[in-house]
Protein backbone atom coordinates (compact mmCIF):
# COMPACT_ATOMS: atom_id res chain seq x y z
CA UNK A 1 0.00 0.00 0.00
CA UNK A 2 1.09 3.21 -1.10
CA UNK A 3 1.61 5.91 1.99
CA UNK A 4 1.45 9.85 1.69
CA UNK A 5 3.27 12.16 4.14
CA UNK A 6 0.84 14.11 5.33
CA UNK A 7 3.74 15.24 7.99
CA UNK A 8 6.05 17.63 6.30
CA UNK A 9 8.09 17.18 8.66
CA UNK A 10 8.77 13.77 7.88
CA UNK A 11 9.87 10.90 10.49
CA UNK A 12 11.85 12.35 13.85
CA UNK A 13 14.66 10.18 15.35
CA UNK A 14 16.31 11.53 18.25
CA UNK A 15 19.83 11.34 16.06
CA UNK A 16 17.76 14.26 13.87
CA UNK A 17 17.97 16.91 16.41
CA UNK A 18 21.04 18.55 14.86
CA UNK A 19 18.15 18.70 11.94
CA UNK A 20 16.84 21.50 13.95
CA UNK A 21 19.54 23.43 15.46
CA UNK A 22 18.79 27.27 15.57
CA UNK A 23 20.69 28.80 12.81
CA UNK A 24 23.09 31.00 15.47
CA UNK A 25 23.55 27.32 17.48
CA UNK A 26 24.57 25.81 14.31
CA UNK A 27 27.18 28.68 12.92
CA UNK A 28 28.76 28.72 16.26
CA UNK A 29 28.78 24.82 16.27
CA UNK A 30 30.24 24.81 12.45
CA UNK A 31 33.23 27.63 13.58
CA UNK A 32 34.43 25.76 16.54
CA UNK A 33 34.64 22.46 14.67
CA UNK A 34 35.69 24.17 11.44
CA UNK A 35 38.62 25.41 13.35
CA UNK A 36 39.59 22.07 15.04
CA UNK A 37 39.30 20.86 11.19
CA UNK A 38 41.76 22.84 9.98
CA UNK A 39 43.56 22.47 12.77
CA UNK A 40 43.65 18.98 12.40
CA UNK A 41 44.64 19.11 8.86
CA UNK A 42 47.53 21.82 9.16
CA UNK A 43 49.13 19.79 12.11
CA UNK A 44 49.14 16.49 9.82
CA UNK A 45 48.54 16.83 6.01
CA UNK A 46 51.73 18.11 4.23
CA UNK A 47 49.68 19.30 1.38
CA UNK A 48 47.43 21.41 3.18
CA UNK A 49 50.21 23.08 5.55
CA UNK A 50 52.20 24.07 2.69
CA UNK A 51 49.66 25.51 0.18
CA UNK A 52 48.03 27.32 3.40
CA UNK A 53 51.99 28.52 3.93
CA UNK A 54 52.23 29.67 0.22
CA UNK A 55 49.28 31.98 1.18
CA UNK A 56 51.06 32.97 4.25
CA UNK A 57 47.54 31.90 6.30
CA UNK A 58 47.96 29.89 9.85
CA UNK A 59 45.03 28.34 11.54
CA UNK A 60 44.29 30.85 13.73
CA UNK A 61 43.11 33.80 11.03
CA UNK A 62 40.43 31.55 10.65
CA UNK A 63 37.99 33.73 13.23
CA UNK A 64 34.30 33.33 11.25
CA UNK A 65 32.84 31.17 8.73
CA UNK A 66 33.50 33.37 5.93
CA UNK A 67 37.15 33.73 6.37
CA UNK A 68 37.10 29.89 5.06
CA UNK A 69 36.72 31.50 1.37
CA UNK A 70 40.44 32.35 1.74
CA UNK A 71 41.50 28.82 2.30
CA UNK A 72 42.83 26.73 -0.68
CA UNK A 73 41.30 24.57 -2.13
CA UNK A 74 41.25 20.98 -2.71
CA UNK A 75 40.88 18.87 -5.78
CA UNK A 76 40.43 14.77 -6.64
CA UNK A 77 43.92 15.24 -8.37
CA UNK A 78 45.08 15.56 -4.82
CA UNK A 79 43.58 12.45 -3.68
CA UNK A 80 45.05 10.48 -6.82
CA UNK A 81 48.64 12.16 -6.37
CA UNK A 82 48.96 10.94 -3.05
CA UNK A 83 47.57 7.31 -3.65
CA UNK A 84 47.12 5.48 -1.81
CA UNK A 85 47.40 7.01 1.85
CA UNK A 86 49.03 10.13 1.36
CA UNK A 87 46.26 12.16 2.72
CA UNK A 88 45.51 10.51 6.12
CA UNK A 89 45.37 12.37 8.93
CA UNK A 90 45.40 9.86 11.62
CA UNK A 91 48.04 6.92 12.01
CA UNK A 92 47.33 3.69 10.57
CA UNK A 93 46.24 2.04 13.80
CA UNK A 94 43.42 4.49 14.50
CA UNK A 95 42.17 4.00 10.53
CA UNK A 96 39.55 1.07 10.90
CA UNK A 97 38.11 1.26 7.57
CA UNK A 98 39.04 1.52 3.78
CA UNK A 99 37.03 2.35 0.98
CA UNK A 100 37.93 3.40 -2.32
CA UNK A 101 36.21 4.66 -5.62
CA UNK A 102 36.21 3.81 -8.70
CA UNK A 103 38.80 5.00 -11.00
CA UNK A 104 37.65 5.27 -14.81
CA UNK A 105 41.03 6.18 -15.84
CA UNK A 106 44.26 4.55 -13.65
CA UNK A 107 44.54 4.26 -9.83
CA UNK A 108 41.40 4.75 -7.43
CA UNK A 109 41.07 7.30 -5.14
CA UNK A 110 41.54 5.91 -1.42
CA UNK A 111 39.87 7.10 2.00
CA UNK A 112 39.89 6.17 5.13
CA UNK A 113 37.90 6.44 8.33
CA UNK A 114 38.21 6.27 12.02
CA UNK A 115 36.10 4.36 14.47
CA UNK A 116 34.51 8.33 15.24
CA UNK A 117 34.35 8.70 11.65
CA UNK A 118 32.11 5.71 11.34
CA UNK A 119 29.59 7.23 13.67
CA UNK A 120 29.49 10.08 12.08
CA UNK A 121 28.56 8.60 8.54
CA UNK A 122 26.34 6.23 10.43
CA UNK A 123 24.53 8.91 12.20
CA UNK A 124 24.71 11.05 8.85
CA UNK A 125 22.56 8.24 7.13
CA UNK A 126 20.08 8.04 10.10
CA UNK A 127 19.23 11.67 9.68
CA UNK A 128 19.02 11.12 6.01
CA UNK A 129 16.77 7.93 6.29
CA UNK A 130 14.60 9.72 9.19
CA UNK A 131 14.21 12.56 7.05
CA UNK A 132 12.54 10.86 4.07
CA UNK A 133 10.11 9.18 6.93
CA UNK A 134 11.62 5.88 7.15
CA UNK A 135 11.63 4.20 10.70
CA UNK A 136 11.56 1.34 12.93
CA UNK A 137 9.83 -1.25 11.70
CA UNK A 138 10.87 -1.13 7.94
CA UNK A 139 12.40 -3.21 5.58
CA UNK A 140 14.97 -1.42 3.44
CA UNK A 141 16.27 -3.45 0.65
CA UNK A 142 19.73 -2.49 0.10
CA UNK A 143 20.31 -2.73 -3.34
CA UNK A 144 24.12 -0.76 -3.86
CA UNK A 145 27.25 -2.31 -3.56
CA UNK A 146 28.97 -3.81 -0.87
CA UNK A 147 32.11 -3.77 -0.93
CA UNK A 148 35.19 -0.89 -1.74
CA UNK A 149 32.23 1.35 -3.18
CA UNK A 150 30.88 3.42 -0.51
CA UNK A 151 27.04 3.25 -1.02
CA UNK A 152 26.72 -0.24 0.33
CA UNK A 153 28.13 -0.65 4.11
CA UNK A 154 27.24 3.54 4.19
CA UNK A 155 23.34 2.76 3.96
CA UNK A 156 23.89 -0.58 5.98
CA UNK A 157 25.19 0.55 9.34
CA UNK A 158 22.66 3.85 9.90
CA UNK A 159 19.79 1.99 8.26
CA UNK A 160 20.29 -0.81 10.95
CA UNK A 161 21.03 2.03 13.82
CA UNK A 162 17.89 3.57 12.62
CA UNK A 163 15.97 0.50 13.73
CA UNK A 164 15.28 -0.77 10.21
CA UNK A 165 15.11 -4.17 9.26
CA UNK A 166 18.29 -4.22 6.59
CA UNK A 167 18.62 -6.51 3.88
CA UNK A 168 22.22 -6.59 2.22
CA UNK A 169 21.59 -7.94 -1.19
CA UNK A 170 23.89 -5.50 -2.69
CA UNK A 171 23.71 -5.06 -6.54
CA UNK A 172 23.17 -7.22 -9.34
CA UNK A 173 20.47 -10.23 -9.81
CA UNK A 174 17.74 -8.38 -10.41
CA UNK A 175 14.99 -11.34 -10.42
CA UNK A 176 16.89 -12.38 -7.15
CA UNK A 177 16.00 -8.52 -5.95
CA UNK A 178 12.70 -8.68 -7.35
CA UNK A 179 11.63 -11.79 -5.30
CA UNK A 180 12.79 -10.40 -2.30
CA UNK A 181 11.30 -7.33 -2.50
CA UNK A 182 8.17 -9.52 -3.29
CA UNK A 183 8.82 -11.97 -0.51
CA UNK A 184 10.38 -9.83 2.14
CA UNK A 185 7.59 -7.72 2.41
CA UNK A 186 10.55 -4.66 1.40
CA UNK A 187 9.36 -1.29 2.51
CA UNK A 188 12.02 0.89 1.41
CA UNK A 189 14.51 -0.12 -1.52
CA UNK A 190 18.49 1.89 -2.36
CA UNK A 191 19.79 1.90 -5.09
CA UNK A 192 20.85 3.86 -8.02
CA UNK A 193 17.63 5.55 -10.08
CA UNK A 194 18.44 4.22 -13.30
CA UNK A 195 18.68 0.70 -11.61
CA UNK A 196 15.52 0.89 -10.08
CA UNK A 197 13.91 2.08 -13.54
CA UNK A 198 15.00 -1.38 -14.59
CA UNK A 199 14.17 -3.55 -11.66
CA UNK A 200 10.39 -1.51 -12.33
CA UNK A 201 10.28 -2.91 -15.98
CA UNK A 202 11.83 -6.61 -15.24
CA UNK A 203 9.18 -7.01 -12.66
CA UNK A 204 5.96 -5.67 -14.22
CA UNK A 205 7.32 -8.24 -16.74
CA UNK A 206 7.31 -11.04 -13.98
CA UNK A 207 4.17 -10.17 -13.09
CA UNK A 208 5.12 -8.95 -9.74
CA UNK A 209 3.76 -5.83 -8.10
CA UNK A 210 5.78 -5.50 -4.68
CA UNK A 211 2.72 -3.84 -2.62
CA UNK A 212 4.58 -3.27 0.54
CA UNK A 213 7.02 -0.59 -1.00
CA UNK A 214 6.47 2.97 -0.41
CA UNK A 215 9.51 4.67 -1.12
CA UNK A 216 12.93 4.47 -2.71
CA UNK A 217 16.16 6.47 -1.71
CA UNK A 218 17.95 7.03 -4.95
CA UNK A 219 21.64 8.22 -5.19
CA UNK A 220 25.21 8.33 -6.60
CA UNK A 221 24.36 9.03 -9.86
CA UNK A 222 22.40 12.45 -11.32
CA UNK A 223 18.86 12.20 -12.20
CA UNK A 224 16.94 14.92 -13.13
CA UNK A 225 12.77 16.29 -11.95
CA UNK A 226 11.55 14.68 -14.24
CA UNK A 227 12.77 11.05 -13.87
CA UNK A 228 11.61 11.28 -10.09
CA UNK A 229 8.12 12.40 -11.34
CA UNK A 230 8.07 9.12 -13.57
CA UNK A 231 9.12 6.62 -11.04
CA UNK A 232 6.88 7.90 -8.78
CA UNK A 233 3.63 8.24 -11.40
CA UNK A 234 4.95 4.69 -12.36
CA UNK A 235 5.38 2.97 -8.97
CA UNK A 236 3.26 4.53 -6.81
CA UNK A 237 6.12 5.15 -4.14
CA UNK A 238 8.15 8.32 -3.00
CA UNK A 239 11.61 8.83 -4.25
CA UNK A 240 13.70 10.75 -2.00
CA UNK A 241 17.33 11.45 -3.53
CA UNK A 242 20.24 11.48 -1.18
CA UNK A 243 23.75 13.05 -2.04
CA UNK A 244 26.99 12.26 -1.10
CA UNK A 245 30.73 11.17 -2.64
CA UNK A 246 33.68 9.08 -1.39
CA UNK A 247 35.81 11.74 -0.94
CA UNK A 248 33.47 13.85 1.86
CA UNK A 249 32.07 10.26 3.38
CA UNK A 250 29.57 8.96 1.16
CA UNK A 251 26.11 8.94 0.92
CA UNK A 252 24.89 10.94 3.83
CA UNK A 253 25.88 14.22 2.93
CA UNK A 254 23.13 15.66 1.83
CA UNK A 255 19.27 14.02 1.79
CA UNK A 256 15.53 15.27 0.88
CA UNK A 257 13.28 15.78 2.91
CA UNK A 258 9.22 14.93 3.01
CA UNK A 259 9.16 17.98 0.86
CA UNK A 260 10.91 17.20 -1.93
CA UNK A 261 12.17 20.77 -3.09
CA UNK A 262 16.12 20.44 -2.59
CA UNK A 263 18.58 18.53 -0.58
CA UNK A 264 19.22 19.43 3.41
CA UNK A 265 23.03 19.72 3.73
CA UNK A 266 23.73 17.61 6.77
CA UNK A 267 25.77 20.98 7.12
CA UNK A 268 27.13 20.64 10.93
CA UNK A 269 29.76 17.94 9.66
CA UNK A 270 29.88 18.75 5.75
CA UNK A 271 29.81 22.29 5.35
CA UNK A 272 28.99 23.86 1.38
CA UNK A 273 30.00 26.88 -0.38
CA UNK A 274 28.95 27.41 -3.83
CA UNK A 275 31.71 28.45 -6.14
CA UNK A 276 32.56 30.41 -9.61
CA UNK A 277 34.41 27.33 -11.44
CA UNK A 278 36.35 29.61 -13.52
CA UNK A 279 37.00 32.27 -11.19
CA UNK A 280 36.85 30.58 -8.07
CA UNK A 281 34.55 33.26 -6.09
CA UNK A 282 32.08 32.24 -3.72
CA UNK A 283 28.71 32.80 -4.80
CA UNK A 284 25.87 34.78 -3.59
CA UNK A 285 22.95 32.51 -2.14
CA UNK A 286 21.08 31.43 -5.17
CA UNK A 287 23.61 31.53 -7.67
CA UNK A 288 23.91 28.89 -9.51
CA UNK A 289 27.77 27.33 -9.27
CA UNK A 290 30.13 24.19 -8.28
CA UNK A 291 29.35 22.55 -4.53
CA UNK A 292 32.62 22.70 -2.47
CA UNK A 293 32.76 20.93 0.67
CA UNK A 294 34.46 21.16 3.48
CA UNK A 295 34.30 18.49 6.19
CA UNK A 296 34.11 19.53 9.64
CA UNK A 297 34.49 16.29 11.81
CA UNK A 298 36.16 14.17 10.21
CA UNK A 299 39.35 12.52 12.13
CA UNK A 300 41.27 10.38 9.12
CA UNK A 301 40.74 12.34 6.12
CA UNK A 302 39.59 15.77 6.77
CA UNK A 303 38.46 17.67 3.83
CA UNK A 304 39.06 21.25 3.53
CA UNK A 305 37.41 23.19 0.57
CA UNK A 306 37.13 20.05 -1.78
CA UNK A 307 35.50 20.64 -5.32
CA UNK A 308 33.02 18.22 -5.74
CA UNK A 309 32.43 19.23 -9.72
CA UNK A 310 28.74 19.04 -9.25
CA UNK A 311 26.76 22.23 -10.49
CA UNK A 312 24.06 23.12 -8.18
CA UNK A 313 22.65 26.53 -6.02
CA UNK A 314 21.52 26.97 -2.40
CA UNK A 315 17.84 27.41 -1.90
CA UNK A 316 16.90 30.61 -0.16
CA UNK A 317 14.66 30.17 2.71
CA UNK A 318 13.62 28.12 5.51
CA UNK A 319 12.14 24.77 4.62
CA UNK A 320 8.48 23.82 5.29
CA UNK A 321 10.14 20.52 7.20
CA UNK A 322 11.54 23.16 10.28
CA UNK A 323 15.06 21.56 9.09
CA UNK A 324 17.65 24.63 9.49
CA UNK A 325 19.96 23.12 7.61
CA UNK A 326 20.66 24.44 3.92
CA UNK A 327 19.23 22.96 0.63
CA UNK A 328 20.78 22.47 -2.06
CA UNK A 329 19.09 21.88 -5.63
CA UNK A 330 18.91 18.37 -6.58
CA UNK A 331 22.30 17.61 -8.44
CA UNK A 332 21.31 17.12 -12.27
CA UNK A 333 24.63 18.19 -13.60
CA UNK A 334 28.01 16.93 -12.78
CA UNK A 335 31.17 18.77 -14.85
CA UNK A 336 32.61 15.47 -15.19
CA UNK A 337 29.61 13.87 -17.13
CA UNK A 338 29.76 17.66 -19.36
CA UNK A 339 30.01 16.58 -22.47
CA UNK A 340 30.56 19.16 -25.41
CA UNK A 341 28.92 19.05 -28.70
CA UNK A 342 30.25 21.47 -31.41
CA UNK A 343 31.34 23.87 -28.40
CA UNK A 344 27.78 23.42 -26.83
CA UNK A 345 28.33 22.08 -23.04
CA UNK A 346 25.62 19.48 -22.75
CA UNK A 347 24.72 17.27 -19.91
CA UNK A 348 23.02 14.01 -20.08
CA UNK A 349 20.41 15.17 -17.55
CA UNK A 350 19.38 17.50 -19.43
CA UNK A 351 18.61 15.02 -22.36
CA UNK A 352 16.54 12.77 -19.57
CA UNK A 353 14.43 15.74 -18.43
CA UNK A 354 13.73 16.39 -22.89
CA UNK A 355 12.86 12.75 -23.12
CA UNK A 356 10.61 12.41 -19.95
CA UNK A 357 8.65 15.39 -21.05
CA UNK A 358 6.90 13.46 -23.95
CA UNK A 359 4.71 11.23 -22.86
CA UNK A 360 5.22 7.53 -22.65
CA UNK A 361 8.63 6.86 -23.24
CA UNK A 362 11.06 4.72 -20.75
CA UNK A 363 13.48 6.19 -19.17
CA UNK A 364 16.36 4.18 -20.95
CA UNK A 365 18.14 6.08 -23.44
CA UNK A 366 21.72 6.60 -24.69
CA UNK A 367 24.05 9.19 -25.89
CA UNK A 368 26.09 8.48 -28.68
CA UNK A 369 28.56 10.81 -30.18
CA UNK A 370 30.25 10.33 -33.59
CA UNK A 371 32.25 12.67 -35.80
CA UNK A 372 31.76 12.72 -39.51
CA UNK A 373 34.42 15.19 -41.65
CA UNK A 374 35.20 17.06 -38.61
CA UNK A 375 31.74 17.70 -37.34
CA UNK A 376 29.80 16.65 -34.05
CA UNK A 377 27.47 14.29 -34.73
CA UNK A 378 24.62 13.70 -31.14
CA UNK A 379 22.09 10.65 -31.70
CA UNK A 380 19.92 9.92 -28.95
CA UNK A 381 18.88 6.40 -29.01
CA UNK A 382 15.13 5.82 -26.78
CA UNK A 383 13.60 2.45 -26.78
CA UNK A 384 10.19 2.18 -28.53
CA UNK A 385 7.89 1.23 -25.50
CA UNK A 386 4.06 -0.21 -25.95
CA UNK A 387 2.72 3.07 -24.96
CA UNK A 388 4.25 4.76 -27.40
CA UNK A 389 4.36 2.36 -30.69
CA UNK A 390 1.84 2.29 -32.75
CA UNK A 391 1.03 0.37 -36.71
CA UNK A 392 1.57 3.85 -38.82
CA UNK A 393 4.88 5.05 -39.13
CA UNK A 394 3.51 8.84 -39.48
CA UNK A 395 2.94 8.29 -36.00
CA UNK A 396 6.27 6.86 -34.95
CA UNK A 397 7.64 10.08 -37.37
CA UNK A 398 6.06 12.35 -35.46
CA UNK A 399 7.39 11.06 -31.88
CA UNK A 400 11.05 11.27 -33.13
CA UNK A 401 10.20 14.56 -34.55
CA UNK A 402 8.83 15.66 -31.15
CA UNK A 403 11.58 14.37 -28.57
CA UNK A 404 14.30 15.63 -31.36
CA UNK A 405 12.52 18.96 -30.94
CA UNK A 406 12.00 19.02 -27.02
CA UNK A 407 16.04 18.02 -26.82
CA UNK A 408 16.85 20.88 -29.46
CA UNK A 409 14.87 23.16 -27.17
CA UNK A 410 17.05 22.10 -24.08
CA UNK A 411 20.62 21.90 -25.69
CA UNK A 412 20.35 24.47 -28.37
CA UNK A 413 21.92 21.98 -30.66
CA UNK A 414 20.19 19.77 -33.35
CA UNK A 415 19.77 15.62 -32.03
CA UNK A 416 18.98 12.68 -34.22
CA UNK A 417 16.50 10.55 -32.16
CA UNK A 418 17.09 6.86 -32.81
CA UNK A 419 14.07 4.59 -32.04
CA UNK A 420 15.25 1.12 -30.99
CA UNK A 421 13.77 -2.20 -29.96
CA UNK A 422 12.50 -2.64 -25.93
CA UNK A 423 15.41 -3.98 -24.03
CA UNK A 424 18.24 -3.81 -26.25
CA UNK A 425 20.26 -0.94 -24.45
CA UNK A 426 22.02 -1.94 -21.84
CA UNK A 427 20.61 -2.01 -18.35
CA UNK A 428 23.40 -0.77 -15.20
CA UNK A 429 23.13 -2.59 -12.15
CA UNK A 430 25.18 0.55 -10.32
CA UNK A 431 25.45 3.91 -12.02
CA UNK A 432 24.39 3.97 -15.70
CA UNK A 433 26.58 4.84 -18.24
CA UNK A 434 24.66 7.30 -20.97
CA UNK A 435 27.08 8.30 -22.95
CA UNK A 436 28.85 6.53 -25.58
CA UNK A 437 31.57 8.99 -26.87
CA UNK A 438 32.66 7.32 -30.81
CA UNK A 439 34.44 10.46 -31.66
CA UNK A 440 38.18 9.60 -32.99
CA UNK A 441 40.61 12.51 -33.79
CA UNK A 442 40.68 11.72 -37.57
CA UNK B 1 -16.27 -7.21 -39.81
CA UNK B 2 -13.07 -5.82 -38.12
CA UNK B 3 -9.95 -8.09 -37.80
CA UNK B 4 -7.36 -7.49 -35.47
CA UNK B 5 -3.83 -7.28 -36.78
CA UNK B 6 -0.62 -7.64 -35.12
CA UNK B 7 2.01 -4.54 -35.37
CA UNK B 8 5.84 -5.00 -34.53
CA UNK B 9 8.59 -2.73 -34.13
CA UNK B 10 11.47 -3.95 -35.98
CA UNK B 11 15.04 -2.61 -36.07
CA UNK B 12 16.71 -2.47 -40.11
CA UNK B 13 19.07 -5.27 -38.97
CA UNK B 14 19.72 -8.77 -40.54
CA UNK B 15 17.42 -11.42 -39.19
CA UNK B 16 14.96 -8.80 -37.78
CA UNK B 17 12.48 -10.45 -39.63
CA UNK B 18 13.01 -14.02 -38.72
CA UNK B 19 12.80 -13.08 -34.96
CA UNK B 20 8.74 -12.87 -35.23
CA UNK B 21 8.26 -15.54 -37.55
CA UNK B 22 10.34 -18.18 -35.54
CA UNK B 23 8.33 -17.42 -32.49
CA UNK B 24 4.82 -17.77 -34.54
CA UNK B 25 6.12 -20.82 -35.89
CA UNK B 26 7.34 -22.32 -32.64
CA UNK B 27 3.70 -21.85 -31.41
CA UNK B 28 1.86 -23.62 -34.70
CA UNK B 29 0.77 -20.03 -35.53
CA UNK B 30 0.72 -19.83 -39.38
CA UNK B 31 0.92 -15.98 -41.11
CA UNK B 32 -2.11 -15.34 -43.27
CA UNK B 33 -0.79 -12.19 -44.57
CA UNK B 34 1.78 -9.72 -43.60
CA UNK B 35 3.16 -5.99 -44.62
CA UNK B 36 6.42 -4.69 -43.63
CA UNK B 37 6.30 -0.65 -43.77
CA UNK B 38 10.31 0.60 -43.96
CA UNK B 39 11.54 3.42 -42.87
CA UNK B 40 16.16 4.00 -43.42
CA UNK B 41 16.06 3.27 -39.47
CA UNK B 42 13.10 0.39 -39.03
CA UNK B 43 9.89 -1.22 -39.70
CA UNK B 44 6.86 -1.91 -38.61
CA UNK B 45 5.36 -5.70 -39.28
CA UNK B 46 1.97 -5.85 -39.45
CA UNK B 47 0.36 -9.29 -39.75
CA UNK B 48 -2.78 -11.00 -39.64
CA UNK B 49 -3.22 -14.24 -38.02
CA UNK B 50 -6.01 -16.21 -37.20
CA UNK B 51 -5.81 -16.79 -33.07
CA UNK B 52 -4.08 -13.14 -32.66
CA UNK B 53 -4.59 -13.22 -28.80
CA UNK B 54 -2.30 -16.38 -28.71
CA UNK B 55 -0.47 -14.58 -31.34
CA UNK B 56 0.19 -11.31 -29.32
CA UNK B 57 0.86 -13.42 -26.25
CA UNK B 58 3.63 -14.96 -27.36
CA UNK B 59 5.58 -12.60 -29.06
CA UNK B 60 4.94 -10.63 -26.01
CA UNK B 61 6.47 -13.33 -23.71
CA UNK B 62 9.33 -13.57 -26.06
CA UNK B 63 10.08 -9.12 -25.32
CA UNK B 64 8.46 -7.86 -29.09
CA UNK B 65 6.53 -4.50 -28.84
CA UNK B 66 2.87 -5.33 -29.89
CA UNK B 67 0.79 -3.07 -31.00
CA UNK B 68 -3.34 -4.39 -32.01
CA UNK B 69 -5.37 -2.21 -34.71
CA UNK B 70 -8.61 -3.04 -36.26
CA UNK B 71 -8.08 -3.82 -39.88
CA UNK B 72 -10.97 -4.16 -42.62
CA UNK B 73 -10.60 -7.06 -45.41
CA UNK B 74 -12.40 -5.84 -48.60
CA UNK B 75 -13.78 -8.06 -51.26
CA UNK B 76 -12.39 -6.36 -54.19
CA UNK B 77 -13.54 -7.75 -57.96
CA UNK B 78 -10.55 -9.19 -59.24
CA UNK B 79 -10.88 -7.41 -62.53
CA UNK B 80 -9.13 -3.92 -63.81
CA UNK B 81 -10.83 -0.76 -62.06
CA UNK B 82 -11.93 -3.08 -59.25
CA UNK B 83 -10.01 -1.39 -56.65
CA UNK B 84 -10.33 1.70 -58.23
CA UNK B 85 -13.83 1.54 -57.70
CA UNK B 86 -14.00 0.97 -53.80
CA UNK B 87 -11.23 3.54 -53.77
CA UNK B 88 -14.32 5.86 -55.57
CA UNK B 89 -16.35 5.09 -52.94
CA UNK B 90 -14.33 5.60 -49.85
CA UNK B 91 -13.44 8.95 -51.54
CA UNK B 92 -16.52 10.17 -51.98
CA UNK B 93 -16.92 9.82 -48.21
CA UNK B 94 -13.98 11.76 -46.72
CA UNK B 95 -12.66 8.24 -45.35
CA UNK B 96 -8.98 8.21 -44.43
CA UNK B 97 -6.84 5.23 -45.52
CA UNK B 98 -3.85 5.09 -43.55
CA UNK B 99 -2.52 1.80 -45.27
CA UNK B 100 -3.40 -0.60 -47.63
CA UNK B 101 -1.81 -4.60 -48.30
CA UNK B 102 -3.50 -7.73 -50.10
CA UNK B 103 -4.41 -10.48 -48.63
CA UNK B 104 -2.27 -13.37 -49.54
CA UNK B 105 -4.71 -16.26 -49.58
CA UNK B 106 -6.28 -17.55 -52.76
CA UNK B 107 -9.98 -17.19 -52.91
CA UNK B 108 -12.23 -18.54 -55.53
CA UNK B 109 -14.81 -16.51 -56.56
CA UNK B 110 -13.80 -13.73 -58.74
CA UNK B 111 -12.33 -11.54 -55.90
CA UNK B 112 -9.40 -10.57 -53.94
CA UNK B 113 -9.41 -9.38 -50.41
CA UNK B 114 -7.63 -6.46 -49.76
CA UNK B 115 -6.98 -5.29 -45.81
CA UNK B 116 -7.40 -1.68 -45.04
CA UNK B 117 -6.38 -0.05 -42.59
CA UNK B 118 -8.70 3.26 -41.65
CA UNK B 119 -8.26 5.80 -39.41
CA UNK B 120 -11.98 5.95 -38.32
CA UNK B 121 -12.64 2.08 -38.36
CA UNK B 122 -15.89 2.32 -37.32
CA UNK B 123 -17.52 4.86 -39.63
CA UNK B 124 -15.49 2.56 -42.35
CA UNK B 125 -17.85 -0.10 -41.70
CA UNK B 126 -20.84 1.90 -41.93
CA UNK B 127 -19.72 3.50 -44.96
CA UNK B 128 -18.84 0.15 -46.43
CA UNK B 129 -22.26 -1.19 -45.90
CA UNK B 130 -24.14 1.69 -47.06
CA UNK B 131 -22.37 1.44 -49.93
CA UNK B 132 -22.73 -2.37 -50.38
CA UNK B 133 -18.96 -3.51 -50.41
CA UNK B 134 -18.55 -6.76 -49.25
CA UNK B 135 -16.15 -6.85 -46.02
CA UNK B 136 -15.47 -10.08 -45.38
CA UNK B 137 -16.24 -11.89 -41.76
CA UNK B 138 -12.97 -12.95 -40.43
CA UNK B 139 -15.54 -16.48 -39.94
CA UNK B 140 -14.99 -17.06 -44.01
CA UNK B 141 -10.82 -15.33 -44.19
CA UNK B 142 -10.00 -17.72 -41.58
CA UNK B 143 -12.28 -20.71 -42.62
CA UNK B 144 -10.04 -23.79 -43.02
CA UNK B 145 -6.91 -22.32 -41.82
CA UNK B 146 -4.81 -22.40 -38.58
Amino acid sequence: MQRLWNDCAGGFHTASAPDYLPVDRLRELQLSRLRASVNRSYQRMSLFRQRMQDRGLMPEDLRSLEHLAQLPFTVKSDLRDSYPFGLFASPMEDVVRLHASSGTTGKPIVVAYTRQDLDVWTEAIVRCFAACGVHRGDVIQNAYGYGLFTGGLGVHYGAETLGATVIPISGGNTERQIMVMNDFGVTVICCTPSYFVHLLERARELGVNPRALRAGIFGAEPWSDAMRQRIQEDSGIRAFDIYGLTEIIGPGVGIECACQNGLHVLEDHFYPEIIDPQTCRVLEEGQEGELVLTTLSKEAMPMIRYRTRDITRMIAGPCPCGRTLRRIQRIGRRSDDMIIVRGVNVFPSQIEAALLGARGTLPHYQIVLTRHKGLDHLEVQVEVTPEVFSDKVGTLEALQRQLAESIEHTIGIHAAVRLVQLRTLQRSEGKAKRVLDQRTNV
Amino acid sequence: MKLHQLSLFLENRPGALKVPCRLLAGAGINILTLNLADTAEYGILRLIVKDWQRARQVLTDAGCVVNVAEVIAIDVPDRPGGLADVLDVLDSENLGIAYVYAFVHGRQDKHAAMIFRFDEPDRAVQVLASHHIHAVPSADLFAGLT
